[in-house]
């Protein structure tokens, strides 16, 4: 049995369909990803860079798919509200599959910013949109042809060259469906030359009783001397999966921080794949997931040295309670030629229950002697010294271990460079910790103070 | 208040009290010396609920109730507070919050609201001088960090804070210079009142010049030896531990 194959038999016969509603710039692309597909098996779990993935498994179930783009009954504007103080009360949305924004959203863009649909664009600048789309993306990750084969729409931004935001973007992929549904999207982003931004995207499910799959795949092209800021924030539910693949290519000088935080979710597979193209370029690569109950979270990440005089600084933290599963496989890889590199990877986790499992796999692969790295993985329980000193000062052993939770993904939280964000993302872990429910259900997450 | 009856206790099997009997009423000052090892230590995790130790044998009233029944958030609500040999850091916990949290903790366990933002900064404020603690400590983690003196200070004022009927002070002269120490045993002293009393854990006499002891007790090999007033601190300090495990093991 291959999962794949209902997915090749869906574009064989719909593909008319498929194309209709997106763009030929887009459409241009299946082709290739179909050949890909067809001799394609997929990583077993357990298998390396898989160890607690199973891509069969996620890809299985029979979700609909909403080729023709028929609307569902969403009135996100009204329905939703993702407000982080001081950054954005009427962001961009993606719901599903597709770029939804109302007008609201564009009011006082700055100059130098385009923002929208990713389809748009490729109907706009087809030739722009070829540039770049699948240019950093390996369709030999079958996600990737996957995505790239069904993709109709996602989620496209550029800043222009020297163009300078403060105030960052918010994303905010809605998954809302009375059936269960399989969301495929793309994201495009392009920061040019000495332009700097950040965006933070926020991953919801209005509908906790039904289940979701997304699939996408991220582009992130960040050019000479630029700066980017990528925030990921999933608040989810149990029963929605993600199978979320980036590619950020960095030139020369530029400086990038890139932070996943899951707070709630089911399945989770993120993969990141980094790659400096030029030198003196920078990547603060940061994660972290709380998992409890039966949710699980794998990473994959691999930093490419390519060339020299890079700088790249990787954390990921887990905690996991219950039945839950982390994993994380980090890969460095340092070129011949790529002299002067420092890469520093860690891997840090709780585990709180006999029943949960973390696997952890830092690697470094160093084809040059010139070069500062190290990598290490912990694992293990909270510190008993610690929690009888707090508890010596009247805290109880639950507060005091939410305490040292919260403190635990501190450094995760304290690499985002918003202030404001910053304090959001504190209080919805403390809020997390403490055992507040879902958050996206009712918002709750999100609408109380 | 407190009353320790022939307590024996170990860690990992292994008997390191083995029979104490100690009793401290309001307004005194007991100093509990002895030479390394003979489980000065143990003896105020004991009293505090480290649950890496287990009671074995005797029982602790503190005020009628059975101490050693209650987790250590409760002996802390209940008036207990152990000074730390060694204070924990915990990075990523601000002081602030520790403190916070520590203070609403006891008043909901009297059924008390929490203590008002405004309230509870100018309580900081005040017991922040008592030890001459930097402002800027408190916002910073627990203790992560600080140096030797500005953690003994800290613990000092965390008793400040929590006001505690029952002090015990694990070795908290240890690593201080002679100004720290000076601050640490002043601060101890201005929270003195004739309601509450102080276990001083040393192994040196020099703190007692700064706090009075009212009895001396001197531990070894588990159990307390001998009791005297401050005169005998200082008569360890002339003669050495040496006399007395002489005496002691010659009886044995």
């Amino acid at each position: 049995m291959n999962a794949l194959t209902q997915y090749l038999d869906l574009f064989r016969q719909h593909r008319d369909l498929l194309d209709s509603h997106s763009a030929e710039a887009i459409n241009s692309h299946r082709e290739d990803a179909f050949k890909v597909l067809e001799n394609a098996t997929l990583p077993k779990a357990g298998s390396d860079n898989y160890e607690n993935t199973d891509l069969e498994a996620m890809l299985a179930p029979d979700y609909g798919l909403n080729l023709a783009k028929l609307d569902i009954d969403v009135n996100p504007s009204a329905t939703f509200h993702c407000d982080v103080p001081r950054i954005s009360s009427n962001p961009f949305l993606v719901v599903n599959d597709s770029f939804a924004s109302s007008p609201k959203s564009f009011n006082g863009l700055p100059e130098g910013i385009e923002v929208g649909s990713l389809k748009e664009f490729a109907i706009r600048e087809p030739e722009t949109f070829n540039k770049f789309y699948g240019k950093a993306a390996d369709l030999k990750n079958p996600m990737v042809a996957l995505d790239t084969l069904l993709v109709q729409d996602g989620f496209y931004l550029r800043v222009k060259k020297g163009v300078k935001i403060e105030k960052p973007l918010q994303l905010v992929n809605i998954l809302q469906n009375g059936m269960p549904l399989m969301a495929i999207r793309r994201m495009l982003i392009i920061i040019e030359e000495e332009a700097e931004a950040s965006l933070l995207v926020c991953d919801h499910t209005q509908n906790p009783e039904i289940d979701f799959l997304t699939l996408e795949t991220v582009e992130l092209f960040v050019a000479e001397n630029a700066s980017f800021d990528f925030y990921n924030l999933e608040e989810s539910t149990a029963k929605t999966n993600r199978i979320s693949t980036l590619y950020l290519s960095q030139k020369a000088d530029s400086r990038v921080v890139i932070d996943g935080i899951t707070l709630y979710n089911g399945v989770t597979r993120n993969e990141y794949f980094c790659r400096f193209e030029g030198e003196n370029a920078s990547l603060r690569l940061l994660g972290m997931g709380i998992e409890d109950e039966h949710r699980s979270l794998s990473t994959y990440s691999r930093i490419d040295h390519a060339v020299a005089r890079c700088h790249s600084d990787e954390l990921f933290k887990y905690s996991v309670d219950d039945n839950a599963r982390g994993a994380f496989t980090g890969r460095i890889y340092v070129a011949e030629g790529a002299v002067k590199t420092e890469a520093y990877q860690s891997n840090r986790n709780l585990v709180g229950t006999d029943t949960a499992r973390m696997e952890s796999r830092p690697e470094l692969e160093i084809y040059n002697d010139d070069v500062k790295c190290s990598h290490g993985s912990a694992t293990g329980q909270l510190d008993q010294l610690q929690m009888f000193y707090m508890r010596t000062r009247g805290l109880d052993e639950q507060t005091a271990r939410l305490l040292l939770k919260q403190a635990f993904m501190a450094d995760i939280i304290d690499g985002v460079r918003v202030e404001a964000l910053r304090d959001r993302l504190h209080l919805l872990v403390e809020r997390r910790f403490a055992g507040a429910s879902s958050a996206c259900a009712s918002c709750a997450g999100c609408n109380k103070e | 208040m407190l009353k320790v009856n022939d307590l024996h206790a170990e860690i990992n099997g292994k008997e390191i009290l083995k029979g104490i009997n100690l009793e401290v009423k309001p307004g005194e000052v007991h100093a509990i010396m002895g030479p390394n090892g003979s489980g000065k230590s143990t003896l105020s995790m004991v009293l505090a609920g480290n649950p890496a130790y287990t009671p074995t044998g005797g029982n602790v009233e503190f005020y009628g109730k059975d101490l050693l029944a209650m987790p250590p958030e409760v002996r802390s609500h209940e008036g207990l507070f152990l000074g730390f040999q060694y204070p924990v850091e915990i990075p990523g916990v601000s002081m602030v919050n520790f403190m916070r949290a520590a203070v609403n903790a006891k008043r909901a366990y009297f059924n008390e609201p929490p203590m008002s933002a405004t309230d509870f900064l100018k309580m900081m404020r005040e017991k922040r001088a008592v030890v001459e603690l930097d402002n800027k400590l408190a916002s910073r983690s627990v203790n992560e960090g600080f140096s030797g003196g500005e953690k003994k200070r800290n613990e000092i004022f965390q008793m400040a804070v929590l006001e505690p009927k029952l002090s015990i002070l694990d070795e908290t002269d240890s690593g201080l210079d002679i100004d720290a120490l000076r601050i640490v045993a002043e601060g101890v002293n201005k929270l003195k009142t004739e309601n509450n009393a102080t276990i001083v854990i040393t192994h040196y006499q020099r703190l007692l010049d700064y706090i009075k002891p009212d009895f001396v007790h001197i531990l070894y090999k588990g159990k307390i030896v001998m009791t005297g007033g401050p005169e005998l601190a200082l008569e360890l300090e002339e003669r050495g531990y040496d006399w007395i495990k002489e005496q002691v093991d010659k009886e044995g």
